[in-house]
C-alpha cells in the first residue's frame, strides 16, 4: 500500500514509529497520529460499513463528529466497540477491527441491501413484516437485529479501574482552541480559578491544523506557548483528553477524562477514565464550529471528506487525503484547504464553488469553477471522479479525493442541555445558542464568529466580561497579529444540490438520504421531531452533529419555510458517548454498595456463621456444625436449643436511636399509635408506628433509661427510614418539643440471650440482680458487668417467646462480651443462633416482621387493633385510620396456616384459596407471608394475611402455589403456634 | 368520467404496498393522517395527543362507534411519554386492581399491529425480574402466583436457570448475588413512537381529527359541566371532555378546578451506542434501580429510578444518571466499556399510591385518565380501550373498577409496593 | 438546583446527600375535619413553577429543610431550616 504521508510537516513525531493492526493487517504510524490519520497515511480509506445499506465508508472527519470510521479496539475485557478512529490516539500495539460487515470489510454481503433501497425507504419497516403475526419474533426481527447494530461488545468483565472526582472553579472553559486559550489566559492572569478542558490530547483546537501565523509564530506553536504559560499558573488546571459531556442544573458540568486510553496496557495504579463533576461559577463554551457536509450524490464515497478534516490531516498529521483532490465549497474554507494542499504538493484539480459571485482572490494553480455544484461523486469503494453541474451542464473531473464544506454550525450542544432552544440566525446561516443563559456564555466560532484574530479577541472579551461579573480585575492583554488566515465567514447555505443522480446522504451512519427526508414530509412526519423519529436522522452515534442542520434545511425547503420555523430537535447529554465504566467509578462488583458488618461479625465468623446479605448488612444466617449436611439441620438444632437451653443471637443490626429531652415521652406518644406518655423509667414497651395514611410503618421497642432519656430499637430494614421520619417529626412538625435524636446503631453491640437458661447464663456476667422479681418481663435498665468493668443496657424482651434478654454493650466490647457469654453458657448448652432460627422462633409465636408489615396493613389487620389508642388526640396516622376501606370487614387479617398432612409443606408467597374454589384471581383469599419448618410443631407452619382471617380459624383451605406446581391442603388457625398464654416469657 | 377517489391509492400498509410504491419511487405514499383545523364542536374532545389519548380516540371510533372526536395536542404527535419511555410491555402485576387491566393491555398488544395495520414491532422477548434475597423471592412468588391465578404467564427461575439464560450477569463477584428471577415470557418491548403513529393513523382513517400544536389554555364550564376547551386555535366545544395528559394532568385538571392526588416527576431514560445483539430479553435488577433491553436498532435502552423531585422539565441530573449506571454495571460487568449515547427525561404523573386513575370526575362531562407513574406505556392499549369504554358507556370497564379518583378518600388505594402516600417512593 | 442544594447549615452540597419528601404542607390540627386531612395526605397542588418542599440533609447535618424551588427551571429561590419556618410547625 502506498504512503500518503508527506515527507515533512505535521505535529507527529517521526522519530517514534508505532505498530498497529487493522482487521489483522499490520501497519505503522507515528506518535501523535490518530488511528484515522495513521490509516489514511497507509492508504487505508475504507474504514467501515454503513448501518442499513452496508455501503463502503471512509473517514469523513478528524474529530468527535465522525459517523463512519467506527472501529472496535482492544481485546478481551478491554474490547471497545464503536470507537471513532478519529478520536483514538495511536499507540504501539493498537488492535482495531472494522464493524458491521460480513464476511469482510472489502466484500460485504449486506451491501446487497443497496439494491433493495427503493423498498427500504424511511420507515418502510412500519408498513410491513406484519403478516403472519407470529413471524415477527421468529423470522423478521431476528434478521433485522442481526443486520442492525454496529460493533460487538464483549461479555468479559473490564479489568481496569475508574474514578470520580469533583472540581470547583470560577470559570470553566470548554475547548482549548484560539478562543478558549485566549479566555483561559485572560482569566488565569487575573487570578481566577480556571479549569480548561479539551477533548483532544493536545490543546490548540483548530490552531493545530492551521497554516496561519500569530505574531510570526506558527499557529500550533502559539498554542503550545499559551499552554506553557497556563501550566505555570497554580490557579489554572488544563485537562486534556477530557470531554465536557453535559451541562446540568446549578452550572454543574459532567466531563470525562480519558486517562489511559492511549496505551495498550493501562497501569493499575491509575484509572483508565475519570469522571469529573465540575461546579463552575461561570462557564465559557469555546467549542468551535462543526463543518456542514454537502448533500450530493455519492457524498459518502470513501475519499470524500470534510474540508476542515482534510486540512487537519494535512497540517496536523502530515497526511495527504488524496493525490488529486477536488474541493466543493460554499465558502472560503475550501480555498484555505486548496492553498495548503498545493503548498504541500498535492494536486488540486478543481475548486467547485457554489457561489456564482465568489470574489475570493485565488492565486493558486487549481481551476476555480464558480456557481457550480458537485452533483455526484463517482467510483466504487473509492472515489474516482466527480460530476460537476453548472447551469444544467455537467462535466466529469477525475479526482481521488474530494473535500466539501457547506458552511459551519457553531457547536452549541452543551448550551442547550437545560431546556433552552437554539435560534436560527440568517446572518450566520446557522443555529446559535439559546439567548439569556445563566452562568454560561459562548465565544469564538461557537458563537458564530470566524477567523483566528476574531476568536482570540472574542475569547479575551468574553473572559473580561465574566471576570468583571465575578469581581476580578482583568489585565489588558495584547492580542497577537494574525497573518495568513483565510477567514471563512458565513455564506448562504446550500441544502439541496442540483443535478444529483445518486444517493445523497444526510445522515451518513444511519443511511438517511435527502429522499427519505422528503418522504417524511410527504407522509405527514414533517415536524422536525417526527422526521427525526421516522427517518432516524440524527439518531446515530454522532447524534446528528453533521446531519441535523442539513435535515432541518431540507425540511424547511420541502415545507417552504425558514429553518427558524422548523427549529431543532432537542440537544441532550451526552455530547459524545460516555462509558458505563466512567459513570460508575469505583462503585462496582463488591463495591457496588458499602458493606455493613456488625460489631459481632468476627465473633459470628469464628463460630462458623454463614452470612447473608440483608440490605447493606451481612447477617449470620445459621451456624453449621460438623456432620450437618443441610442448612435445615442446623436451623432446627439452633431453634430447638433456644427452646430447651439457651441461645445467643447477634441483633446489632436493629436500628437503635437514643432520644433525649424533656418532651420525649410526649413525642413518642405522637409517633407511636399506642400510649407512651406514662412509660416508667426502667421499662421497655413494644410500639407500633404508623404512616400518616394509617398503614403500619415499623415496630420495635422503646425503653425509658432515664426520666428524659429513651432508647428505641427499630427493624433492621427501616432503621434509616425511621430515623429520618423521627427527625422530620421533631424538626418539621413539632419543633416546639424538646427532643434530641441520635442514631446509635453503630455504637452498640446487641445480643439476644434467649431460652429457659438465659437468666442463669446472664447472671454470671451481670453484677445486678436479674431474678424475675428484680428484673421482670419488660424491665430495661443499665447494668454493671464483670464486676463493674463494663456497663451495658439490659432489656427483658423476647422475640422468641422464651425467657429472653437483649444485652447491649459498647460496640468495641461486642466480641469479648459474646465470648464471655459463650463461656458462661457452656455448662447450660448455649449455642449461637442465626437469623434463620430467629425466624422459626418468631413464626412459632406469631410475631410479625416486614413480611407481614407490608405497607398495606393497619394494626387491626395484624390483630393489634387494641394497641391503637383512642384516647390520644393525635398521633401520626390517626386521622386516616377511620376511612371505610381501612375498617371494612373484608380486609386481610393475620392467621396461622398449617398443612393438613404434616408431611406436606408450602412456601411463602403461596396464595390461599377456599377449599374447592376455582383458582382465579376473584377467588384469591390472601397469601402466605412467612413460613418455615417448625421443629416444635413438627411440620411446616406459616403466617398468612387472609380475608376475614380472624374469624376463619379452623377452616380448611388450599395453599396454592401454581408457580411451583405445589397445592397443599391446609387449615387456618390462630397465628400463635406455641405457648399461647405466654407463660415461658414470664418464667 | 371516473370519480376521483378520496382514498389514497395504497392506504393499507403491506409488503405489497411497499413493493408497488417502491417501484414508483415512493411518490404515491399519502400522509399518514390529515392536518385538520378544529371544528366548532365535537361529541368528544380528548386533551393529549400521546399514546393514551390517541388510543382512546382510536377505540372510541373503532369499538364504540364514536367518530365525531378531536384529539388536541399542544406539541407534535406523541411528544410526551409515549416517545420517551424504555418501550417495555409486561403484565406482571400483583394486585387485583391492576393485574386484569394490564393483562387486557397485553392481549391488545398481541393483536395490535394487525388491528391498526402498522408495524409497531411488538416483540415478546420476555421480561425477567431478578431477585437477590429470600424476601424478594417470596415477594416474587406472591406476585407470580397472583399472575397465575389470573392466567398470566409467570415462571420462577432459580439461579442456574437465570445463568443459562443470561450467563453474563454478575453471578460470581456481586455485592448482592443473584438468586433467581421471575420471568414473564410474554413481556417484551414495542417500538414506542410507532404506537402513537399507528393509533393516530387508525383514528384519522375513522374520522377522528388529530390536531397538533393546539394547546389547551382553559376548560369552559356551564352549570358545573365541562362544555369545551379554550385552545391556541380557538374555542372547541364538546359533549364530553376527556383528559389524557399524563405528566401535566394536574395543570389541565386545575383548569376545571380539580386538585389531583398526583405529583409530576422527571424520569430519565438512556440509550447506548448501537451494538450487535447483546441481550435478548428485558432484565430488571433487583438490588438497584436498573432495567434494560436492546432495541432492534442495536442500542441498549435502559432506565432506573426517578430523580426524586417534582419537575416539569423533561430533563434530569447527573446524580441520577450515575445511580442508574452503577446499578447497570453491577448487574452486567461487561457493560463497563459500552458507552451511553443519549439520556433524556420524561415528566410522569406520580400518583399517591403508584396506580393510575381512569374515572369520571366531580365535574360533569369531564373524564380523567391520569396517574400512570412510569407504567403508562405498557398500559396504552388498555388505557385507551377502557377510557373509551368509560366515555362511550359512562360506566367503567370491568378491569378499571378500582382505578377510581375517590379511592384515597375511601381508603381503597391500589398500592403495589406498599410505599404509602409519597409519590417518589412508588 | 437539583444538582446542588444550598443547605443553610452546610453550604452548597450535592443533591445526592439529600432525601426528598415532597410538598411542604402544614399538618392540620388534630381536630381538623376529615377532608382537611385528606387534602394533607393525598392532594397536591403540583404547580409548574414555585414549589415549597421538604428536603432532608441525610448525609450531612441531618436537618429537614424547606426548599423553595421552581419545578420548571429547577432554580432554588430559598432554603431554610424546617424548624424555623411556619410551613410545618403547628402555628
Amino acid at each position: 500500500m502506498t504512503s500518503y504521508r508527506l515527507a515533512s510537516g505535521g505535529l507527529v513525531d517521526r522519530q517514534s514509529s508505532l505498530r498497529f493492526s487493522f482487521d489483522g493487517r499490520s501497519f505503522a504510524g507515528y506518535s501523535g497520529d490518530s488511528l484515522a490519520s495513521a490509516l489514511l497515511a497507509n492508504g487505508q480509506r475504507l474504514a467501515g460499513r454503513s448501518f442499513k445499506y452496508h455501503r463502503p465508508r471512509g473517514i469523513l472527519t478528524a474529530g468527535a463528529a465522525e459517523p463512519n470510521a467506527l472501529v472496535t479496539v482492544g481485546r478481551g475485557g478491554r474490547t471497545e466497540p464503536n470507537t471513532r478512529a478519529t478520536m483514538q490516539e495511536l499507540y504501539d500495539g493498537l488492535e482495531a477491527r472494522s464493524q458491521n460487515r460480513w464476511p469482510s470489510l472489502g466484500f460485504d454481503i449486506g451491501s446487497l441491501n443497496g439494491l433493495l433501497s427503493p423498498f427500504l425507504g424511511a420507515g418502510f419497516y412500519y408498513k410491513t413484516f406484519m403478516w403472519p403475526a407470529h413471524l415477527w419474533e421468529r423470522l423478521y426481527e431476528p434478521f433485522v437485529r442481526r443486520a442492525a447494530g454496529l460493533g460487538r461488545a464483549t461479555y468479559e468483565a473490564d479489568p481496569d479501574t475508574y474514578e470520580k472526582c469533583w472540581a470547583h472553579c470560577d470559570l470553566l472553559v470548554v475547548g482549548a482552541g484560539a478562543t478558549g486559550l485566549a479566555a483561559a489566559l485572560a482569566a488565569g492572569r487575573a487570578g481566577a480559578r480556571v479549569v480548561l478542558v479539551d477533548e483532544h490530547p493536545i490543546p490548540g483546537g483548530g490552531l493545530l491544523s492551521d497554516s496561519a501565523t500569530i505574531d510570526g509564530i506558527a499557529a500550533p506553536d502559539f498554542a503550545r506557548q499559551a499552554v506553557a504559560e497556563l501550566a505555570t499558573m497554580p490557579n489554572v488546571e488544563v485537562l486534556v483528553r477530557t470531554t465536557a459531556f453535559g451541562w446540568y442544573d446549578d452550572n454543574v458540568f459532567g466531563a470525562v477524562e480519558r486517562v489511559q486510553k492511549n496505551i495498550r496496557q493501562p497501569s493499575a495504579s491509575a484509572p483508565v477514565e475519570r469522571l469529573w463533576r465540575i461546579v463552575a461559577r461561570r462557564a465559557l463554551l469555546a467549542t468551535g464550529a462543526e463543518e456542514r457536509p454537502l448533500v450530493f450524490g455519492g457524498n459518502d464515497r470513501p475519499g470524500v471528506m470534510m474540508a476542515s478534516a482534510a486540512r487537519a490531516y494535512l497540517n496536523r498529521y502530515g497526511v495527504a487525503f488524496g493525490r488529486t483532490a477536488g474541493v466543493f465549497t460554499t465558502n472560503d474554507a475550501g480555498y484555505a484547504l486548496a492553498r495548503d494542499l498545493e503548498a504541500a504538493g498535492v494536486d488540486v484539480a478543481a475548486v467547485v464553488d457554489t457561489r456564482a459571485d465568489t470574489n475570493f482572490a485565488w492565486t493558486g494553480k487549481a481551476r476555480v469553477i464558480p456557481g457550480a455544484f458537485v452533483s455526484d461523486a463517482l467510483g466504487g469503494k473509492s472515489l474516482s471522479g466527480i460530476r460537476v453541474w453548472k447551469d444544467g451542464a455537467t462535466e466529469t473531473i477525475a479526482v481521488d479525493a474530494l473535500a466539501m464544506s457547506g458552511g459551519f454550525n457553531p457547536v452549541i450542544h452543551l448550551a442547550c442541555h437545560r431546556g433552552g432552544k437554539p435560534v436560527w440566525s440568517d446572518e450566520h446561516a446557522a443555529f446559535l445558542a439559546p439567548p439569556r443563559l445563566k452562568g454560561l456564555a459562548l465565544a469564538g466560532a461557537a458563537a458564530g464568529r470566524a477567523g483566528i484574530a476574531v476568536c482570540l479577541e472574542d475569547g479575551v472579551a468574553a473572559a473580561a466580561s465574566i471576570l468583571s461579573e465575578l469581581g476580578f480585575a482583568a489585565r489588558p492583554a495584547k492580542l497577537g497579529e494574525v497573518a495568513g488566515d483565510i477567514v471563512a465567514g458565513p455564506t448562504p447555505p446550500v441544502w439541496r444540490v442540483p443535478g444529483v443522480t445518486g444517493k445523497a446522504f444526510v445522515d451518513f451512519q444511519n443511511d438517511v438520504t435527502s429522499k427519505d427526508i422528503g418522504l417524511a414530509v410527504q407522509e405527514g412526519y414533517g415536524h422536525v421531531e417526527l422526521a427525526k423519529r421516522y427517518t432516524t436522522n440524527g439518531m446515530a452515534t454522532d447524534q446528528g452533529k453533521l446531519s441535523n442542520v442539513n435535515a432541518i434545511g431540507l425540511l424547511a425547503e420541502a415545507r417552504g419555510v425558514s429553518p427558524a420555523e422548523i427549529g431543532t430537535t432537542t440537544f441532550r447529554p451526552f455530547y459524545t458517548p460516555v462509558s458505563f465504566g466512567a459513570l460508575t467509578g469505583a462503585a462496582h462488583g463488591h463495591h457496588f454498595q458499602p458493606a455493613r458488618k456488625s460489631p459481632l461479625h468476627g465473633w459470628a465468623a469464628r463460630h462458623g456463621a454463614r452470612f447473608v446479605e440483608t440490605g447493606l448488612w451481612y447477617r449470620s444466617s445459621w451456624f453449621p456444625r460438623a456432620g450437618e449436611t443441610t442448612w435445615r439441620e442446623s436451623v432446627d438444632r439452633e431453634a430447638r436449643n433456644v427452646r430447651q437451653n439457651v441461645g445467643l443471637c447477634d441483633v446489632s443490626m436493629l436500628g437503635k436511636i437514643e432520644l433525649c429531652g424533656a418532651d420525649v415521652a410526649e413525642f413518642l406518644n405522637r409517633v407511636y399509635c399506642n400510649a407512651f406518655a406514662k412509660l416508667p423509667v426502667g421499662k421497655a414497651r413494644y410500639g407500633l408506628m404508623l404512616r400518616e395514611d394509617g398503614m403500619i410503618f415499623d415496630d420495635g421497642t422503646t425503653s425509658r433509661i432515664g426520666e428524659s432519656r429513651f432508647y428505641m430499637t427499630t427493624t433492621t430494614a427501616l432503621a434509616a427510614g425511621v430515623m429520618n421520619h423521627l427527625e422530620f417529626c421533631a424538626q418539621a412538625l413539632w419543633p416546639e418539643l424538646d427532643v434530641q435524636l441520635s442514631s446509635v446503631t453503630d455504637e452498640w453491640a446487641q445480643m439476644a440471650v434467649a431460652g429457659p437458661k438465659s437468666r442463669l447464663v446472664l447472671q454470671k456476667i451481670v453484677d445486678d440482680d436479674i431474678s424475675n422479681d428484680a428484673f421482670p418481663f419488660l424491665a430495661a435498665r443499665e447494668v454493671s458487668l464483670f464486676g463493674g468493668q463494663l456497663h451495658g443496657r439490659l432489656f427483658r424482651i423476647s422475640f422468641s417467646g422464651e425467657l429472653a434478654y437483649e444485652l447491649a454493650v459498647p460496640a468495641g466490647y461486642g466480641e469479648s462480651v459474646g465470648d464471655a457469654l459463650m463461656e458462661a453458657g457452656q455448662e447450660h448448652g448455649i449455642q449461637p443462633y442465626g437469623v434463620e432460627a430467629l425466624t422459626v422462633l418468631r413464626i412459632e409465636k406469631g410475631h410479625i416482621t416486614h413480611s407481614e408489615i407490608n405497607g398495606t396493613v393497619v394494626p387491626a389487620d395484624l390483630g393489634l387493633g387494641r394497641m391503637v389508642s383512642s384516647a390520644k388526640p393525635d398521633f401520626i396516622g390517626k386521622h386516616m385510620l377511620s376511612r371505610e376501606g381501612l375498617t371494612a370487614t373484608d380486609r386481610p387479617q393475620l392467621v396461622g396456616v398449617e398443612p393438613l398432612d404434616p408431611r406436606t409443606s408450602f412456601r411463602s408467597g403461596a396464595h390461599i384459596l377456599a377449599k374447592g374454589a376455582a383458582a382465579t384471581l376473584e377467588n384469591d383469599q390472601g397469601y402466605v407471608t412467612s413460613s418455615c419448618f417448625s421443629p416444635h410443631v413438627g411440620s411446616t407452619i406459616g403466617l398468612a394475611l387472609v380475608k376475614r382471617g380472624a374469624e376463619r380459624h379452623g377452616e380448611e383451605i388450599l395453599v396454592w402455589n401454581g408457580l411451583r406446581g405445589e397445592f397443599t391442603p391446609g387449615r387456618l388457625r390462630d397465628p400463635v403456634f406455641l405457648d399461647p398464654e405466654g407463660e415461658r416469657l414470664h418464667a | 368520467m371516473l370519480r376521483v377517489s378520496r382514498r389514497p391509492k395504497f392506504v393499507r400498509y403491506s409488503a405489497l404496498s411497499v413493493f408497488l410504491n417502491g417501484l414508483s419511487g415512493n411518490a404515491n405514499w399519502r400522509p399518514a393522517w390529515r392536518t385538520p383545523q378544529p371544528k366548532p364542536h365535537y361529541d368528544v374532545v380528548i386533551v393529549g395527543g400521546g399514546g393514551h389519548g390517541l388510543a382512546t380516540a382510536y377505540y372510541l371510533a373503532k369499538e364504540f362507534g364514536v367518530t365525531n372526536v378531536a384529539v388536541v395536542e399542544k406539541g407534535y404527535l406523541g411528544s410526551g411519554n409515549v416517545g420517551r419511555n424504555t418501550t417495555i410491555i409486561r403484565s406482571n402485576y400483583l394486585l387485583d386492581g391492576n393485574n386484569p387491566f394490564y393483562e387486557l393491555s397485553m392481549k391488545l398488544w398481541e393483536g395490535l399491529e394487525q388491528d391498526f395495520n402498522f408495524n409497531a414491532m411488538v416483540s415478546q422477548r420476555g421480561v425477567l425480574n431478578l431477585y437477590h434475597s429470600d424476601a424478594q423471592r417470596d415477594a416474587f412468588t406472591r406476585r407470580g402466583n397472583a399472575m397465575r391465578l389470573h392466567g398470566v404467564d409467570a415462571e420462577l427461575l432459580d439461579r442456574d436457570a437465570v445463568r443459562r439464560m443470561l450467563p453474563f450477569l454478575d453471578f460470581d463477584n456481586a455485592r448482592f448475588p443473584i438468586q433467581g428471577g421471575l420471568l414473564q415470557p410474554r413481556g417484551g418491548t414495542v417500538r414506542h413512537d410507532a404506537v402513537a403513529w399507528g393509533y393516530a393513523r387508525g383514528a384519522d382513517m375513522r374520522g377522528v381529527d388529530v390536531i397538533q400544536e393546539c394547546e389547551v389554555t382553559g376548560i369552559r364550564r356551564e352549570n358545573g359541566d365541562a362544555v369545551g376547551v379554550e385552545t391556541s386555535k380557538g374555542f372547541i366545544g364538546c359533549g364530553k371532555l376527556a383528559l389524557a395528559a399524563a405528566g401535566n394532568s394536574s395543570r389541565v385538571a386545575e383548569m376545571a378546578g380539580l386538585r389531583l392526588p398526583i405529583e409530576s416527576h422527571v424520569l430519565q431514560a438512556f440509550v447506548s451506542e448501537g451494538l450487535k445483539p447483546f441481550i435478548d430479553c428485558v432484565v430488571t435488577f433487583g438490588a438497584g434501580h436498573f432495567y434494560v433491553s436492546q432495541s432492534d436498532k442495536g442500542g441498549l435502552v435502559f432506565g432506573g429510578d426517578l430523580d426524586g423531585y417534582n419537575s416539569y422539565a423533561q430533563r434530569g441530573n447527573l446524580a441520577a444518571v450515575e445511580h442508574v449506571v452503577e446499578a447497570g454495571k453491577a448487574m452486567i460487568p461487561a457493560l463497563s466499556r459500552v458507552r451511553l449515547l443519549r439520556s433524556w427525561g420524561g415528566v410522569v404523573d406520580m400518583s399517591m399510591d403508584g396506580s393510575p386513575i381512569i374515572d369520571r370526575t366531580p365535574v360533569g362531562n369531564l373524564y380523567l385518565n391520569a396517574g400512570w407513574c412510569y407504567g403508562g406505556f405498557k398500559a396504552t392499549p388498555a388505557s385507551g380501550f377502557c377510557f373509551a369504554h368509560l366515555i362511550a358507556r359512562n360506566e367503567p370497564h370491568p378491569t378499571t373498577r378500582q382505578m377510581r379518583l375517590d379511592r384515597f378518600a375511601r381508603g381503597r388505594v391500589i398500592d403495589e409496593r406498599g410505599a404509602g402516600a409519597q409519590p417518589n417512593l412508588h | 438546583m437539583a444538582s446542588l442544594v444550598p443547605c443553610p447549615h452546610c453550604g452548597s452540597r450535592p443533591k445526592e446527600e439529600f432525601t426528598i419528601k415532597g410538598a411542604a404542607l402544614r399538618r392540620p390540627a388534630p381536630d381538623a375535619p376529615a377532608d382537611a386531612w385528606l387534602r394533607y395526605v393525598y392532594e397536591r397542588a403540583n404547580p409548574r413553577g414555585r414549589h415549597e418542599e421538604y428536603w432532608h440533609h441525610t448525609s450531612g447535618c441531618r436537618r429537614w429543610l424547606v426548599v423553595t424551588r421552581d419545578t420548571a427551571s429547577h432554580e432554588i429561590e430559598a432554603c431554610r431550616d424546617a424548624a424555623l419556618t411556619s410551613a410545618g410547625g403547628r402555628a
